[in-house]
């Protein structure tokens, strides 16, 4: 916390002096993203151009998170907004008004066509859309747009960050894609903490289950995890997989009483920090894909 | 129908882990809140169940997730809330409950800020909801104990606690033991609210412990039958309560603790000892 003070105090106390100088091109444009994921995706499109400020940081979970003082500060300052939308960030209205922002407001997954998912009777909207590299695309091209309307003076920079950006993300769709195709069918069922992986596996065939809901905020009932016992055994699934965001102990347990391994720890609502296994959100998935394949091949 | 009562414990571990917890936990945390709700101090669970949670949030920051650290924090920082409104209560002129909301207040803050400082990585929520389902061996074995210690340290001071209950001056006036059993029996409140916290939550665990003794005044008169009944409606709370978590597919802490709520509802008007209709029914005239 002490240190995030400092960076921002000196950057502001650069930009500043920036300023005194005349060197006004130099000034990056300030912009705030909601969580680590997009916050990373706007840095690789804006590259020195944009100084991205992130609300929830790494290992962060976005669906529940009480904004600071500090975060109202840098939300007035900003001048594009990026958020996730499709219900992800609830908290976000409030600061938003309590903040006095006067920018604009870009919802990173428009025009991802949404997936819509049965949770206790109701029908809610499954908002973790990044876990698909297509709908990552869109996100990037959304970026892209919005802060060459907000800064059009460096268009051929945000555009040639973008395609770049773009063939990485192709890229890690063909690996993605490669490394599902040489597991087995049947063993492409993956249990984890809440529902973050609709997205993922829609796009590449994998079947993913959860005792808590899409958001983490709900608490599982004993027909819930009973439900998931009995899949796994009836399914046998070969292994549950944690989350950076979610409390570990429900799946624990789980996995002792079905005899399924903890095939390890998935990236699902937040980056790792920078030095961690899934700084990016590149990284996250060739992380994510990596554990997926050791645990369930072997 | 028997069948339907016994099924999910018999297919599924963590059921028979749940209730065995919750069984462990009925043992200990009603008789203690026996204790409290005849001496009045029955808000004062819930002020010490926010007091534990600083040293909680300690133990989560320096372990993560680990029932020992967290249960060692939480169990300090009561202890040190109960021992300095004690000594405050001594030594000036606040009463007990006084100084023991303003350090309670004083925790609770503390603990927020000290769990916000890790930033939100796992939500708050789920360590003062705890997770019933989850129950591991280690949060079993400290539920066990405790519950063992809570009903081996009120058998020694039962007779001094029982007096105290009614006559607390009268204790003081005739013997030493009048402090060291006002100290050891928040030392269970304490403890047992920290045993509690793995299974049903910080917020929840009060409930566990107040509500069967409650429930109890309105079927017993003297102290050793309160308890006995405390016990047994803990018990019934902890199986209803869970089975109704499996059946209806409702969260389970709440579950448990409703149904313990629906017991004392059903007591207050059909308990033997003052129960609303019992009042309203017209009395046998005494004849001589």
């Amino acid at each position: 916390m002490h240190r995030r003070l400092l960076l921002i105090a000196a950057a502001a106390l650069t930009a500043t002096l920036g300023a005194s100088a005349g060197a006004q091109a130099a000034d990056p444009m300030k912009v705030s993203a909601s969580f680590s994921i997009l916050g990373d995706m706007v840095k690789e499109v804006g590259g020195d151009r944009v100084q991205v400020f992130t609300f929830v940081g790494p290992n962060g979970d976005a669906h529940v998170y009480e904004p600071t003082p500090a975060d109202a500060k840098e939300l007035s300052e900003s001048k594009i907004l990026f958020i996730n939308g499709l219900g992800l960030e609830g908290w976000m209205t409030r600061l938003e008004k309590s903040s006095g922002f006067k920018g604009t407001v870009v919802t990173a997954s428009k025009g991802v066509s949404p997936r819509e998912m049965a949770e206790d009777e109701k029908t809610v909207t499954d908002p973790h859309a990044w876990q698909s590299l297509a709908n990552g695309k869109i996100y990037v091209a959304n970026i892209r747009d919005a802060l060459i309307a907000a800064d059009p003076d460096a268009k051929a920079t945000y555009e040639a960050n973008a395609k770049q950006f773009l063939d990485r993300i192709a890229a890690m769709e063909t690996t993605v894609k490669e490394a599902i195709a040489k597991l087995p069918p049947e063993r492409r069922k993956i249990i984890t903490t809440h529902d973050a992986f609709g997205y993922f596996g829609a796009a590449y065939g994998m079947e993913f289950i959860a005792p808590e809901g899409v958001s983490t905020e709900s608490e599982a009932s004993a027909r819930d995890v009973a439900k998931i016992i009995r899949q796994i055994k009836a399914e046998k699934v070969p292994a549950v997989f944690l989350e950076n965001v979610t409390d570990s102990r429900l799946l624990d347990q789980i996995a002792k009483e079905t005899g399924a391994k903890i095939g390890g720890t998935l990236f699902s609502d937040a980056l790792s920090p920078p030095d961690g296994p899934a700084g990016t959100y590149l990284d996250m998935f060739r992380n994510n894909i990596e554990t997926m394949s050791e645990a369930l091949s072997s | 129908m028997i069948h339907a009562l016994i099924d999910p414990f018999v297919e599924f571990a963590f059921m028979r882990r749940a209730l065995v917890g919750c069984f462990a936990l009925s043992l200990g945390a009603p008789p203690v809140g026996v204790f409290l709700v005849l001496r009045r101090l029955s808000l004062m669970g819930d002020a010490m169940s926010h007091a534990i949670l600083p040293g909680a949030a300690i133990g989560f920051l320096v372990a993560g997730l680990s029932v020992p650290a967290m249960s060692l924090g939480g169990f300090i920082a009561g202890i040190a809330v109960v021992l300095l409104a004690g000594l405050v209560t001594r030594s000036t002129i606040l009463r007990e409950d006084a100084s023991l909301a303003a350090f309670y207040l004083v925790s609770l803050a503390l603990g927020v800020l000290i769990v916000s400082m890790k930033g939100s990585s796992i939500d708050l929520l789920h360590v003062l909801f705890g997770t019933v389902l989850a129950l591991d061996d280690t949060a079993l074995i400290l539920i066990a104990a405790i519950a063992t210690l809570t009903m081996a340290t009120l058998a020694m001071i039962y007779r001094p606690l029982v007096l105290e209950c009614f006559d607390p001056s009268f204790l003081a006036s005739v013997s030493p033991l009048s402090s060291p059993t006002h100290f050891l029996f928040l030392v269970l409140v304490v403890m047992n609210l920290v045993g509690g916290f793995q299974a049903l939550g910080t917020l929840m665990v009060v409930g566990i412990m107040l509500l069967p003794a409650i429930t109890a005044r309105f079927w017993a008169q003297d102290i050793s039958n309160m308890i006995i009944v405390a016990v047994g409606a803990a018990f019934a709370a902890s199986f209803i309560g869970l089975l109704l978590s499996y059946y209806a597919n409702l969260p389970t802490g709440p579950a448990i603790i409703l149904t313990s709520g629906a017991g004392y509802l059903i007591s207050m008007l059909i308990g033997t000892q003052g129960g609303l209709l019992w009042q309203l029914m017209p009395r046998k005239h005494l004849e001589a």
